[in-house]
């Protein structure tokens, strides 16, 4: 494998020009329009008259080994300028040199590499290969193979999958499939959940995933061994039929194996830590982490604390969830208190344990007791979830394709083939033609020959198995060659009038899993200020009626509707109004009446309206405006 | 379908359903505009040209004029060329040299005898431009060349020389002012013109042209010239054009409510802060739109009232909204009082 390098790079230039055949002359005040500007790492050094002629010199001196073959040289033809690299941070990828239509890696060079006679660091030496950075690049025209060189390559590709990047690398059969669809592959990829690290059980990530069972993909590429990225794999092997199955894969959506996911499909933890920290305040008071006792100020009651341990931190494997605390801590106050006649009376405590967040649940996987960099004692909590694959939890396979669970089917329920195999996930056919993910098949036709043929297949993108390698697998095997077999309805037992195409695909589950994202609210808290719902999942809150849909409730005339929305489900409030003067009045609980602050009078009424308007109205008195309420009966 | 049944239901929303109707297909149209045949590269259509329209700006982007011709000329290519020819304005800098000479304080008009020819312009159409620009200085007409002599010479002469040549190079020689180009264009038969720039007024007079067959993209100078329901017209044709070009399907009544709503005070206004919504009756509804604090100190000044009418002020008092069945009240007639144990109670 070769490899992309990024330099380390030379703090002394190693190629500054001294040669008489490359003289650069110093830079005069004023200078030729036609001289070439030659800068070394960026600073200007000097000028020559030909900066085409400079560059295919200095390439041809590296390429026999005079100059360091970290330097890379790139003219600039438009703005007349030579730049010549040596430092650090440049990325730079090998390739084969091609001179005047030839490659320098010829069939004899190729025999003594093969015997090893020849390594890698002789290629470059002798000028077989050399590297070349993002500017180089743009003077270079590459080609992809050796038979496509014409007489204007200046290169040529060592291996033609490595265009593509290390994500994309990893994709079987890219070149099958359309480019949109290889950019949103690579992004889900990023999102598939797998054994990120094979310490996870000492680590203490704010929040991560692992997948039980991880397999190593079918069919995958050659980075993917070398990265070896199978002690690292995200994702299984799905046995996939491509049918439409009662709509319930329709748009983007699948129909999964409830049996198989019973027996581990796609089964993962989520694993989130909690910490708090026991803070010293100014004053020297500190915070406590123990069981509160039920005279400090906010307990919340005897239950929330039941898994609690002596020591005020929950046991390990304690099943908690709601809004169970497993940290107990208690705070000094906020204000000092009055000292009374008899001494400093026992200071009143605050509540401030950590409690799970609401609606989540899990059991607690590890407990750690430490210092943090404050010097506090700090404790961390590791929360594990398991997350077994429900309706609505995504997946998505090496290609693009992403789907959602829409219904979970017992195994007996699942169409089978006549060997008694039943798909794990059935994919709708409507999600091919239009996005052109032909890997995706080609991919399902390698993992059954995969599966058949008892041997990993190869998916590498130019150079991979072909469709006819797998066809002549299968059929040799008694397989159709297409991939297609006979299927039996599994409800009624009847054979399906097509052969459906089935065959193992790689599936990556996603981290977007319902359990994180479900929301509903009839009632719940609301803000402070505004007396309106608070806003987002976290905080339990309601979700906008906006200005658009007012428009169409408003549209359709739906006033009652509009005003239930608006007000009674939103920030409703009653207010004493003056009938004489028009100001907000109050209750007088002494007197038992109610009274105008303004006019004295008592002539007040009790007026319905919305919070943010009292507010408005005391945001403009707050401006020394009076804006009365004038009160009429309704007509 | 009947009359009744086609009608809408008392107190419904017809503003809002028309601007959700035009709005909601505007967010569909394409960028991609459309070209009329030979004049002007680029007429604007589509999203921009609706926002010209509901703006009621003064002028387009590229007015447009298109012209038919009197019955009997109708259907010649020569007489439509012809007046075409005629229109298309030709100002004095591109047939003549103007040259001051300060010393003698005079303006020297010098025919460019190539450009003169190719544009159908004789020295004396000159000479009557000249005379209509600048009024009653001396002028001198030699051969070729037209000089101007200021009437007082001891007035700031300087000054008053470039006075008059400025106005010379905007002093109209030949056809319609502010029209650009005219072309000629053949539809089943009939020739008609079509012209960039605008300028109804004067196209009317002219020889040749059907008046009553002139038809501008210029809303407002549609309602100064045959005033504003003509204008109204216009509004309606020029949005019903637009959204059938782009191939939307709008009823054509709610662009007659916008049309209408444009033109009720008998002037055309556009739509937003400086037109229909900066009227609104209530501050609150004002100041919920656009420029509140602008609203609100003026209401405080003022010591304005608002009488709660408007859809937007009742939801932020939270209040019932006027509209739908909202504004549907259900009464009780008082039973009079009885007269006579026999009356009958009514109904």
């Amino acid at each position: 494998m070769e490899r992309v390098i990024i330099m380390a790079g030379k703090m002394k230039s190693p190629a500054k020009p001294k040669a008489s055949s490359t003289k650069v002359q110093k830079a005069k005040k004023t200078e030729k329009k036609s001289n070439t500007a030659v800068y070394l790492n960026g600073n200007l050094m000097g000028f020559h008259p030909d900066g085409s002629s400079i560059a295919a010199r200095m390439r041809e001196k590296r390429r026999t080994n005079e100059l360091n073959y970290e330097t890379n040289i790139f003219h600039n033809s438009r703005t007349n300028e030579l730049f010549i690299n040596t430092d650090r941070g440049r990325v730079r990828k090998p390739y084969v040199v091609v001179e005047e239509g030839k490659s320098r890696l010829t069939p004899e060079i190729l025999e003594k590499v093969r015997s090893g006679a020849l390594s890698w660091e002789h290629l470059v030496k002798m000028g077989v290969i050399e590297y070349l950075d993002a500017e180089e690049e743009e003077n270079s025209l590459i080609a992809l193979n050796e038979e496509d060189i014409t007489p204007d390559h200046t290169h040529f590709e060592v291996l033609p999958s490595t265009i593509f990047g290390v994500t994309a690398s990893v994709l079987p059969y890219p070149e099958h499939n359309s480019a949109p669809r290889i950019t949103m592959a690579c992004s889900m990829a990023k999102q598939s959940l797998g054994l990120y690290a094979v310490n996870f059980n000492h680590r203490f990530d704010t929040r991560s995933y692992i997948m039980y069972y991880p397999q190593e993909p079918l069919v995958s590429t050659d980075l993917y061994k070398t990265l070896q990225l199978k002690k690292k794999a995200a994702g299984q092997n799905f046995v996939v039929a491509i049918t439409a199955y009662e709509g319930y894969n329709m748009g983007d959506g699948t129909v999964v194996s409830r049996s198989a996911i019973d027996r581990g499909l796609g089964r993962a933890m989520m694993l989130k830590t909690y910490e708090t920290e026991e803070r010293l305040y100014p004053g020297g008071q500190k915070d406590k982490i123990e069981v509160p006792t039920p005279d400090v100020v906010g307990y919340r009651g005897e239950e929330s604390y039941r898994f609690l341990d002596e020591d005020g931190i929950v046991y390990p494997e304690s099943r908690v969830g709601g809004k169970d605390v497993i940290v107990g801590k208690t705070s000094p106050p906020r204000f000092l208190e009055e000292i009374s006649v008899f001494g400093v009376v026992e200071e009143k405590k605050r509540e401030s344990s950590l409690s799970l967040k609401s609606g989540e649940k899990g059991i607690i996987d590890s407990v750690m007791v430490t210092e943090a960099p404050s010097g506090n004692r700090l404790v961390k909590i590791k929360v594990r979830s398991p997350k077994i694959p429900e309706v609505g939890d995504k997946f998505a396979s090496r290609h693009g394709q992403k789907g959602v669970i829409g219904l979970m089917l017992k195994q007996e329920d699942m169409p089978f083939t006549s060997d008694g195999i039943s798909p794990d996930l059935i994919l709708n056919p409507h999600a091919i033609p239009s996005r052109m993910t032909a890997g995706h098949l080609l991919e399902t036709l390698g993992g059954k020959a995969a599966a058949v043929g008892g041997m990993l297949r190869d998916g590498t993108p130019f150079s991979g198995d072909t469709e006819d390698d797998y066809a002549e697998l299968l059929k040799k095997n008694g397989f159709d060659e297409h991939g297609e077999e006979w299927l039996y309805d599994g409800i009624t037992g009847k054979k399906i009038k097509v052969k459906l195409f089935i065959g193992p695909v790689y599936y990556q589950r996603l981290h977007h899993l319902v359990s994180n994202k479900m929301h509903v609210r009839s009632r719940g808290p609301v803000q402070m200020l505004t007396l309106q719902p608070t806003e987002g999942r976290a905080r339990e809150g309601g979700l906008r009626f906006g200005e658009m849909e007012r428009d169409c409730l408003i549209g359709y005339g739906a006033s009652m509707v509009v005003r239930e929305r608006l007000l009674e489900e939103s920030d409703k409030t009653i207010q004493l109004v003056c009938n004489n003067c028009g100001m907000f009045a109050y209750h007088d609980y002494v007197k038992n009446k109610d009274v105008c602050p303004l006019c004295g009078t008592e002539d007040i009424s009790p007026i319905e309206m919305s919070y943010a308007f009292k507010l408005l109205l005391g945001e403009i008195r707050s401006l020394f405006v009076f804006p009365r309420i004038v009160l009429r009966d309704k007509a | 379908m009947t009359k009744s049944s086609s009608k809408i239901n008392p107190y419904s929303a017809v503003g809002i359903l028309a601007a959700q109707s035009l709005g909601e297909p505007g967010t569909q149209m394409t960028m991609r505009t459309f070209h009329y045949a030979g004049v002007a590269e680029h007429v604007p259509t589509g999203l921009p040209r609706l926002i010209e329209i509901v703006d009621a700006k003064k002028v387009p982007k590229k007015p447009i004029v298109e012209i038919k011709l009197k019955k009997k000329h109708s259907t010649k290519e020569k007489d439509a060329a012809k007046l075409a020819s005629e229109m298309e304005s030709v100002l004095l800098p591109e047939t003549a040299i103007i040259q001051e000479n300060l010393a003698k304080g005079k303006i020297m008009i010098k025919l460019r005898k190539e450009e003169a020819k190719l544009l159908g312009v004789k020295m004396d159409m000159v000479k009557e431009s000249v005379k209509k620009t600048i009024g009653a200085n001396k002028l001198e007409a030699r051969g070729d060349t037209l000089s101007i002599k200021l009437k007082a010479e001891k007035e700031k002469p300087l000054k008053d020389l470039r006075k008059i040549t400025t106005k010379l190079q905007k002093a109209l020689v030949k056809g319609v002012s502010g029209i650009k180009r005219a072309v000629v264009i053949k539809n089943k038969g009939e020739y008609f013109i079509r012209a960039s720039g605008s300028n109804i007024k004067d196209i009317i007079k002219m020889e040749n042209v059907e008046p009553s067959q002139v038809y501008t993209n210029n809303i407002i100078e549609i309602e100064k010239t045959f005033g504003i329901e003509a204008a109204r017209n216009a509004i309606v044709r020029e949005m019903h054009n637009v959204m059938e070009l782009q191939g939307l399907a709008v009823d054509i009544r709610h662009i007659l409510l916008l049309a209408d709503a444009m033109t009720a005070d008998g002037k055309v206004k556009p739509i937003g802060r400086h037109g229909l919504s900066g009227e609104k009756a209530g501050v609150m509804g004002r100041a919920a739109f656009e420029e509140t604090i602008k609203h609100l100190v003026h209401a405080s000044i003022t010591a304005e009232d608002d009488h709660l009418t408007g859809v937007t002020e009742n939801i932020i008092v939270g209040q019932t909204i006027p509209i739908g069945t909202g504004r549907i009240k259900l009464g009780m007639k008082a039973a009079k009082p009885k007269k006579k144990a026999k009356s009958k109670p009514k109904k």
